[in-house]
């Protein structure tokens, strides 16, 4: 039996392998899009345009003015000089916020009277424009505070002294990085797995596969394992450009990573070889894997939480492999979660898996075209 | 090249010949596969004239349908000119698109469109003149016979009668010019009867040239004149009976009733001076390599009683010496199998099969088949495209469940069976599934991996095919580039690498070249001798002549079985005394047209 089953397993790194185009997929695309998610995925602010309308005369304002010019996360485009200017520079998308303060500003303040500083933003990206909201009003709160101190004691008894855990300094990267090793995993081993036995399907050779000696188990265990060895080096190739590219701490035990990482492959590997025994041809087979990663990644969590979303999905998101891997890699790299605690998302996925694989070896024998 | 064309084609400028419907001069295309240049077309040079049919004959790859496209102008050539009614293709094939028919080999028929749909479709996409359009319509649809179908979706229409719309539909505008690529392959006699009959009713009535392609070697003869492709290169151009009356005088039938056939075959097919020796059903079908009448004697050393009748040469052996003087003495070594005979199993037949049923929704692809065949014989099914061949076949090798019926390969069903039953068959499909991209080696010794053999017998399994098959100097290719006739040995070695007792063969020898079929014919023969089973589909008639006894099948029925004189036999009348298989096969599906209408 485990001749037969080797036989086969080298048949498919071969197919797989002398291919170039295919060899090109399992190393260029994975890579090139960890740099580009890497970089380009991140919730962090760095240099948002904004422009100044200071109709105030006075000093204070110009102090204002000089902590928004001081801070990393703006750059200042503009400085207005009445309120008609301000509409058609936001439209234009020439700055995504307006400071701008009043007349009386300084007045009010040396008064001892609360004096308002409107924020006007572009908020067609919500996500943005809540950030830059957020940014501006830890400029102020500093403002106010330096203020307070210098002028007459501390008026602001109760203020909040943030201190982020796991990232401290909320680099968004340490979020994105760990989920891009679930999800260029779960790329890759879906278009290795998809097209295996769509192309042969395709091909005519699957029935040529289906009258050899070989049972349906042996198929499957002959079929799975290529792509679950190829899965898991491409997740320990991009566990390592993680961690010594990109700085993100991996504070948990490998053990607990890799257990997770199998897994996972599992389920994938199960899902890919499901979606591939039901096509007749390859671009069905890439079509159905496509109509699967997308809902996979987005009910996973990778980018928006899985609690804000409705009731109802959250329940679907049960089904979603990609989510427990998630919480895997985000607590073994950042919590240093222990095994214990993460079995409660390692048995969802064996059992995902374990139930697409039969699936997909009932479906050898049983799939009519 | 032939003499007339050598002292006509250099100096009659194209199209001034008045009865020139088509002109290639030196064509050569070259095609690249990655890094390597496959020659497709070697200096070609023909022409078709006006008001005949010129038959374009070769195998599979041998160049017939690139040269079509270049004659459509879809492609230009490397080299060298084709001119079509005075134009050139290259520079103005958008006036010589609309001035032809082209029917490619798979037609654009639309299938969710109605048999009217599309004749409407292809006769305003060619824009024929709205007042026009009634009485072509009659005429084709009267032609093609599809008069009680225009209302029926195309995609519902048998292989033979989708063929026939195909034709109509690149006749809406009568062309002076018709291309015609492979109209006929895996279409039902009957059907291919009545495609040639509108063929040559255009030629008459309104003077087309055609051109038209074809693998079937039979349907040469048909032609006016024939031109010969072989690997891209021109190898004849004539009427048919130029090929075929040089063989006259050659050829003969040899019976013997001590010897079996196939033994006959294979010592007929070694002895000197003999061309070429095939299973007719009864009797060897002789073709010398000369004149000089044949000694019994010398041909069959210590047979009594063998007989020698002269028979009519046919256009196949003027084809097949043709060949053979090109490949000079590389095909006279045939390989010859040493194999012990198998043991005997008393009882039963190998495979049985017994009022078998396989229905998709409410349409029948095979409908109460009973048959049986027994060890060592060579068994066939002969029908058309959609007979339910495949479909059969797929189910006695477990791929498929019946919808009803009983059915035993080896006393199992192997749908159901361990799998260690699947050892004992070979399997070969119609596409010959091999891994295009693993090399020759690989895929052999991927197929005696997943049959369990290993070590030594792996190893001494993998000698015997490289050496048997003559696979041995391309071990190391790519078997996705290797000729379709190297494609199908390696097919077959791969289905015989662990030695099986049945062998299942899904049309073995599609657009293989005629030699490459013989070649595999005396291995399967080889194989039955050693008391192996052999199960073969074939839509090519004179194949049928090869096996022991055949079935033909036509709409998922079997319409009669017996050897191949006893289903000859049931065609022969006075008007026919000596009916070929095709009468037969005709002559059957006429009755059971006529049984069906009258039930």
């Amino acid at each position: 039996m485990w001749k037969r089953i080797f036989a086969l397993m080298i048949k498919e790194f071969l197919a797989l392998l002398k291919d170039k185009p295919s060899r090109f997929v399992l190393i260029g695309p994975p890579l090139i899009q960890l740099m580009v998610f890497g970089y380009a995925a991140t919730f962090d602010l760095k240099h948002a345009s904004y422009a100044v309308l200071n109709e105030d005369p006075g000093f204070v304002s110009r102090d204002l003015a000089a902590a928004f010019r001081g801070s990393p996360s703006f750059t200042q485009v503009a400085q207005l000089t009445h309120e008609g200017e301000i509409a058609p520079l936001i439209d234009r998308k020439a700055a995504l916020m307006v400071v701008r303060i009043g007349p009386r500003f300084s007045a009010d303040l040396l008064s001892g009277h609360p004096a308002p500083v409107q924020i006007i933003v572009d908020g067609r990206n919500s996500n943005t424009a809540l950030l830059t909201v957020n940014y501006a009003r830890a400029i102020v709160d500093r403002f106010n505070r330096d203020w307070a101190a210098a002028h007459g004691g501390n008026r602001f008894p109760a203020h909040v002294e943030t201190r982020a855990w796991f990232n401290p300094n909320l680099e968004s990267r340490w979020f994105f990085v760990p989920g891009i090793v679930g999800l260029l995993t779960l790329v890759v081993t879906m278009l290795v797995t998809a097209l295996s036995v769509a192309r042969e399907r395709e091909q005519g050779t699957f029935d040529q596969l289906l009258v050899t000696p070989l049972r349906p188990a042996e198929i499957l265990i002959g079929k799975a394992l290529p792509g679950f060895l190829i899965g898991v080096a491409e997740a320990t190739l991009i566990v390592l450009v993680a961690v010594f590219w990109f700085d993100v701490p991996l504070l948990g035990s490998l053990l607990t990573l890799y257990t997770g990482i199998l897994l996972f492959l599992v389920s994938a590997v199960g899902v890919g070889l499901m979606i591939s025994s039901l096509a007749v041809t390859q671009q069905q087979g890439l079509l159905g894997a496509f109509f699967f990663l997308v809902p996979a990644i987005i009910l996973s969590g990778f980018a928006t939480p899985i609690a804000n979303m409705p009731p109802l999905v959250q329940d679907i998101t049960l089904l979603n492999p990609m989510r427990y891997f998630l919480a895997v890699l985000r607590g073994v790299f950042l919590e240093g979660t222990p095994f214990r605690l993460l079995i409660h998302q390692f048995w969802p996925m064996a059992v995902i898996g374990v139930v697409a694989l039969a699936i997909a070896g009932w479906l050898f024998r049983h799939r009519m075209y | 090249m032939t003499p007339a064309d050598r002292e006509t084609a250099p100096s009659s400028p194209p199209g001034l010949e008045g009865d020139t419907a088509l002109w290639v001069a030196g064509v050569s295309k070259t095609f690249r596969a990655g890094h390597r240049r496959v020659p497709a077309l070697q200096n070609v040079s023909f022409r078709v004239r006006q008001g005949t049919v010129t038959g374009l004959i070769g195998p599979d790859g041998a160049g017939k349908t690139t040269l079509m496209r270049l004659a459509a102008g879809l492609m230009a050539p490397d080299s060298g000119t084709i001119t079509i009614l005075g134009k050139d293709a290259t520079a103005q094939s958008m006036a010589v698109q609309s001035s032809i028919g082209y029917m490619p080999q798979r037609f654009g028929l639309y299938e969710d469109l109605t048999v009217q749909e599309n004749l409407d479709l292809y006769a305003d996409l060619q824009g024929v003149p709205e007042p026009a359009r009634p009485a072509r319509y009659r005429d084709l649809i009267h032609m093609a016979g599809l008069a009680p179908f225009t209302a029926r979706l195309a995609g519902q229409l048998s292989g033979g009668m989708k063929q026939k719309l195909g034709l109509a539909c690149a006749l809406v505008r009568q062309p002076p010019l018709l291309l015609l690529d492979e109209p006929t392959v895996g279409v039902d006699p009957l059907s291919r009867r009545e495609l040639w009959s509108i063929v040559y009713r255009l030629v008459r009535e309104q003077g087309t040239g055609v051109l038209l392609s074809t693998a079937y070697l039979d349907e040469a003869e048909r032609c006016d004149e024939v031109v010969l492709l072989h690997d891209g290169q021109f190898l004849e151009q004539g009427a048919p009976a130029a090929l075929r009356e040089p063989m006259r005088g050659r050829t003969y039938a040899v019976t013997a009733a001590d010897v079996p056939t196939r033994s006959l075959q294979a010592v007929l097919a070694q002895a000197p001076g003999v061309l070429d020796a095939l299973v007719q059903g009864d009797h060897i079908r002789l073709v010398m390599e000369n004149d000089a009448p044949p000694d019994l004697g010398a041909l069959l050393p210590g047979v009594k009683g063998a007989e020698l009748a002269a028979v009519a040469p046919r256009f196949e052996d003027g084809f097949v010496a043709l060949l053979k003087r090109r490949a000079g003495g590389e095909t006279a070594r045939r390989p010859v199998t040493a194999a012990a005979p198998r043991p005997a199993e008393p009882g039963r037949p190998v495979i049985e099969v017994n009022d078998l049923q396989r229905r998709f929704g409410s349409f029948y692809a095979v409908k109460g088949v009973t048959f049986a065949v027994s060890r060592g014989e060579v068994f066939g099914l002969l029908g058309a495209n959609g007979a339910g061949k495949s479909t059969t076949f797929r189910m006695l090798c477990g791929l498929l469940p019946a919808s009803g019926g009983n059915l035993r390969v080896a006393g199992v069903d192997l749908r159901y069976a361990a799998a260690a039953a699947r050892a004992r068959i070979g399997y070969m499909s119609q596409k010959f599934s091999l891994y295009a991209n693993l090399s020759v080696a690989e895929n052999l010794r991927f197929f005696s991996g997943a049959y369990g053999l290993s070590g030594t017998r792996g190893a001494g399994r993998m000698d015997w095919a490289l050496e048997e098959f003559a696979l041995a100097p391309m071990a190391e290719s790519v078997s996705g580039d290797l000729s379709l006739g190297h494609k199908q040995q390696l097919a077959l070695a791969c289905a015989l690498m662990h030695e099986p007792d049945i062998l299942f063969l899904d049309e073995p020898t599609s657009g293989v070249d005629p030699l490459a079929r013989r070649k595999f014919w005396s291995r399967i023969n080889g194989l039955a001798e050693t008391g192996v089973t052999v199960m073969v589909t074939t839509h090519f008639m004179e194949e049928a002549e090869y096996c022991d006894r055949l079935a033909i099948m036509a709409a998922g029925e079997i319409l009669t079985m017996g050897t191949p004189a006893e289903v000859k036999g049931k065609a022969r009348s006075s008007a026919l005394p000596e009916p070929t298989m095709e009468d037969a096969f005709v002559g059957l599906i006429q009755t059971h047209a006529r049984q069906g209408a009258a039930a």
